[in-house]
């Protein structure tokens, strides 16, 4: 039986990056704001400080902070025609778990994305004419331009380092020539390179290109946000992606915005509480609330005037589903809105090998990179190409950590005697340039309930059918060549090419980018939420994160994903309070 | 993981007066203009396991060993598996809550999937360990009249090249699972944190140059490809440290 609670103004669904910038928001406008995360409390000091946060076996290898699969995985095929098995430990992607979520453990590559990305579908007819059939690419509803003050406040917010291209319309050297036009600088200049960055950069130059330093997270000098958060220089220990930063000089929910939320007396968190449905009134007008169980398995309901849904990505769609809100996809006939459009992220990469000179990558940090952009969204001309987007290449120096990354050249077998003298010889002396595509809708990718298999409480596990696209194949096919010639550049003894071949593979690490499933659009009819983030459903519901992309750009999401949560706070402070109801008539 | 330490507290509000609904508790709450949470005694440091935690008998231990001793091999370029004790850290993993799949997805069915589907056997690393090596010993057994820990070491060489190019198959597990996993766990006692009970003397990180758990490199970014020499640090420190 579950227990009944006292109703608050607005309930959040798992405290993240996108809880905690709501609930700093909409605390801010002075309402009670409750927020239900499922994991664990994390802070700094307690639970990654630097005396035991370099420690590669517990937090990758033994997944120390990642969203526990014995409680809740996906299931994962590659098309309709096999059956869908358990991810019985996280490969491909690391779900994040507990108070910070995936911003914890992420690397802090900030970018936003291009102005056309956002209207992919209609400037990419406008300009190429019709796209395939199955290719379901929508434009988000929102532009670029009203996204940008948002942007703006949240790279303040995180202190990211970086170098700008365009301010206000000024072309600035140095930056990215094909950003969307800013409103300030960065907050921080960009990191220090090293020397795989500086040979990078010279073949990028050389070949013509437009190289800059990637925006970053980690901090390249002390910083106070607006919030009055501190963040520390950044010291390059090589521990980042999957890993929480002892040091403050990472952003993330613990060191950007929790602090300064936590002395407000009208929030309140409440950790292993594991939301398992969203309530709806009789009429199936709005939502009423949450229900959420603790860890001995009690079960309460949680009314409230708002229901901000923030959970990871998969998790949107999959309590989307489990309460029953809005027309689940069929991939069939395309209708129906929920796990619609699941995209990921294409990669290719790159290794050099060097002879005479040491990269030394265990001095890194995980967005200490240079980038070049002339190969990304529709920089270049895709006319005759056969496919639309694109990706960024670049040269990140995140780590060695030697379990993870032990690069050996073409031709060195996986064990033995070679293969250890292999990794031996080049383990200090070799960087990787990357190619990261876009990942484009299409209409067999997408996500619903398994049929089989069940979580920790008997609910269906979230089940992916996902696959590389021809748009994916050729996208990649077309661009790694650019990747190759980039690195021959580098001044190495040889390269090692890892072209994107075959199917998806849900085994090896590749990116904790999973969007779509809860996409944001301008019709009720091929979308979940419209340019609000509003649920076209239910009205006082809203919906945060990547989720919420029609298709993925070739750009880390986390910038994205924090405009948006800022973008749709704003929406329901300034517009939304003062007359609940829909934003946008459908 | 220490379980008792991390045991969901159960906070109690004593509410002064009735409330519509009753006041229980739920999960833990933080917040109401309280700050950050502080409390004694709740850094959450490795657990890293005893020396007494062990799962192998002494042939599995034997023959892990043996398996380890090819994958990894010591040889005139360097030490190996043997020298990191990469076979104790298994021991000791295999003990414990990754031995037992703790925080795997273990439900099932099972059935055998596509290789873009990742693990699907039934056992946790623990009981692979146990049947996979029961079946490498039937198998050489069957093919030389010895157990693998009794095979020349040419002989070792070509059955684990065996178990990975899938020629060599088992009757109740799959046998590149068994092989692929033991891959995985000799790099990672090989090159993890000596606190594991691999790495012996941060021996793996030794041979490859990797400095371990330092976490301030800022004096050497600007290294512009020179060779830095940093002798590695565990997060126990390192044997020079220690006086004699």
């Amino acid at each position: 039986m579950a227990r009944q609670l006292p109703g608050k103004d607005v309930v959040i669904i798992g405290f993240g990056w996108t809880g905690a910038i709501m609930a700093e928001q909409l605390t801010d406008a002075g309402l009670e704001v409750l927020a239900l995360e499922r994991g664990p409390w994390r802070d700094t000091p307690t639970h990654f400080a630097t005396t035991f946060a370099q420690d590669e076996l517990r937090f990758y290898w033994r997944h120390g902070m990642f969203q526990e699969a014995s409680h809740d995985t996906v299931t994962f095929r590659n098309n309709e025609e096999q059956m869908a098995l358990p991810m019985r430990r996280w490969g491909s992607f690391l779900p994040g778990n507990g108070v910070g979520g995936a911003g914890v453990h992420w690397n802090g590559q900030t970018f936003r994305f291009l102005p056309s990305d956002f209207v992919a579908r209609s400037h990419n007819e406008e300009r190429y004419g019709r796209l395939p059939e199955e290719m379901t690419v929508q434009d988000y509803g929102v532009t670029y331009d009203e996204l940008e003050p948002h942007f703006d406040h949240f790279e303040k917010i995180c202190g990211i380092s970086g170098q700008a291209g365009n301010v206000n319309g000024e072309r600035v050297e140095g930056g990215n020539p094909f950003e969307g036009m800013r409103s300030e600088h960065y907050p921080n200049p960009p990191m220090q390179m090293t020397f795989s960055q500086d040979r990078f950069m010279a073949s990028a130059r050389q070949l013509g290109l437009d190289p800059f330093p990637g925006p970053s997270a980690n901090m390249s000098r002390a910083y106070t946000n607006p919030l009055g958060m501190q963040l520390a220089p950044c010291t390059y220990c090589g521990f980042c992606e999957k890993y929480g930063c002892g040091n403050y000089s990472k952003a993330s929910p613990q060191t950007t915005i929790i602090p300064a939320l936590m002395r407000r007396e009208n929030f309140v968190l409440r950790t292993h509480s594991e939301v398992i449905a969203i309530e709806k009134s009789a009429d199936g007008s709005r939502a009423t609330g949450v229900r959420y169980v603790d860890s001995q398995g009690d079960e309460y309901v949680q009314p409230a005037e708002i229901v901000i849904l923030a959970a990871y990505p998969l998790q949107n769609t999959r309590l989307l589903l489990l309460s029953g809100i809005g027309e689940p996809y069929d991939p069939q006939d395309g209708t129906g809105v929920v796990g619609k459009n699941y995209c990921y992220q294409v990669m290719s990469s790159v290794n050099v090998f060097y002879d005479d000179h040491y990269t030394n990558e265990f001095v890194g940090a995980g967005a200490l990179g240079a980038v070049v952009d002339n190969y990304n969204g529709d920089n270049f001309d895709h006319s005759g190409l056969g496919f639309i987007g694109g990706g960024y290449i670049a040269c990140w120096t995140t780590n060695t950590r030697p379990i993870e990354s032990h690069p050996v050249p073409d031709g060195v077998p996986g064990w033995g005697s070679e293969w250890k003298q292999a990794v031996r010889e080049n383990f200090l002396k070799t960087t990787a340039v990357g190619l990261h595509g876009a990942s484009m809708a299409h209409r067999s990718n997408y996500l619903d309930l398994d049929p089989v298999y069940t979580d920790r409480w008997g609910r269906p596990l979230l089940r992916m059918t996902y696959d590389f696209t021809l748009n994916d194949r050729l996208l990649t096919a077309h661009i790694t060549p650019f990747v190759e010639e980039i690195a021959r550049g580098m001044g190495g003894r040889e390269v090692k090419v890892n072209r994107r071949r075959g199917s998806y593979d849900s085994k090896p690490y590749q990116t904790t980018h999973n969007t779509g499933g809860t996409i944001m659009g301008e019709s009720p009819s091929d979308s979940v939420t419209n340019r609000y983030c509003q649920s076209w459903d239910l009205p006082n519901l809203f919906i945060t994160g990547a989720g919420l992309f029609p298709q993925n750009a070739g750009y880390n999401p986390t910038g994205t994903v924090g405009a948006l949560a800022y973008w749709s706070a704003n929406a329901i402070i300034n517009t939304y309070l003062a007359r609940p109801g829909p934003l946008v008539q459908s | 993981m220490n379980i008792e330490r991390r045991r969901v507290l159960k906070t109690l509000f004593l509410a002064g007066t009735a409330l519509a609904a009753p006041q229980w508790v739920f999960g833990r709450e933080y917040g109401r203009g309280q700050g950050v949470p502080w409390e004694p005694l709740t850094g959450d440091i490795p657990y890293h396991g005893t020396l007494e935690e062990r799962f192998f008998t002494s042939q599995e231990r034997e023959t892990v060993a043996a398996v380890f001793a090819i994958l990894i091999p010591s040889d005139e370029d360097g030490p190996g598996a043997a020298e990191a004790e990469a076979v104790t850290f298994i021991d000791r993993q295999l003990a414990g809550f990754y031995g037992a799949a703790q925080h795997w997805y273990m439900k099932g069915p099972f059935p055998k999937g596509a290789a873009t589907q990742g693990y699907q056997s039934e056992h946790p690393p623990a009981q692979l360990y146990r049947l996979g090596l029961r079946e490498l010993d039937l198998h050489c057994e069957r093919e030389f009249g010895v157990p693998f820990r009794r095979l020349s070491e040419d002989d070792r060489h070509s059955v684990l090249e065996g178990l990975d190019n899938e020629e060599i198959e088992f009757t109740d597990l799959s046998a590149k699972t068994f092989f692929d996993l033991m891959l995985e766990n000799v790099i990672e006692g090989f090159f993890s944190d000596p606190i594991y009970g691999g790495n012996r003397d941060l021996i793996g990180w030794r041979y490859v140059g990797f400095p371990g758990a330092r976490y301030d490199y800022r004096e050497f970014v600007n290294h512009n490809g020179a060779r830095l020499d940093l002798p590695p640090v565990g997060l126990m420190g390192r044997p020079a440290w220690v006086r004699n």
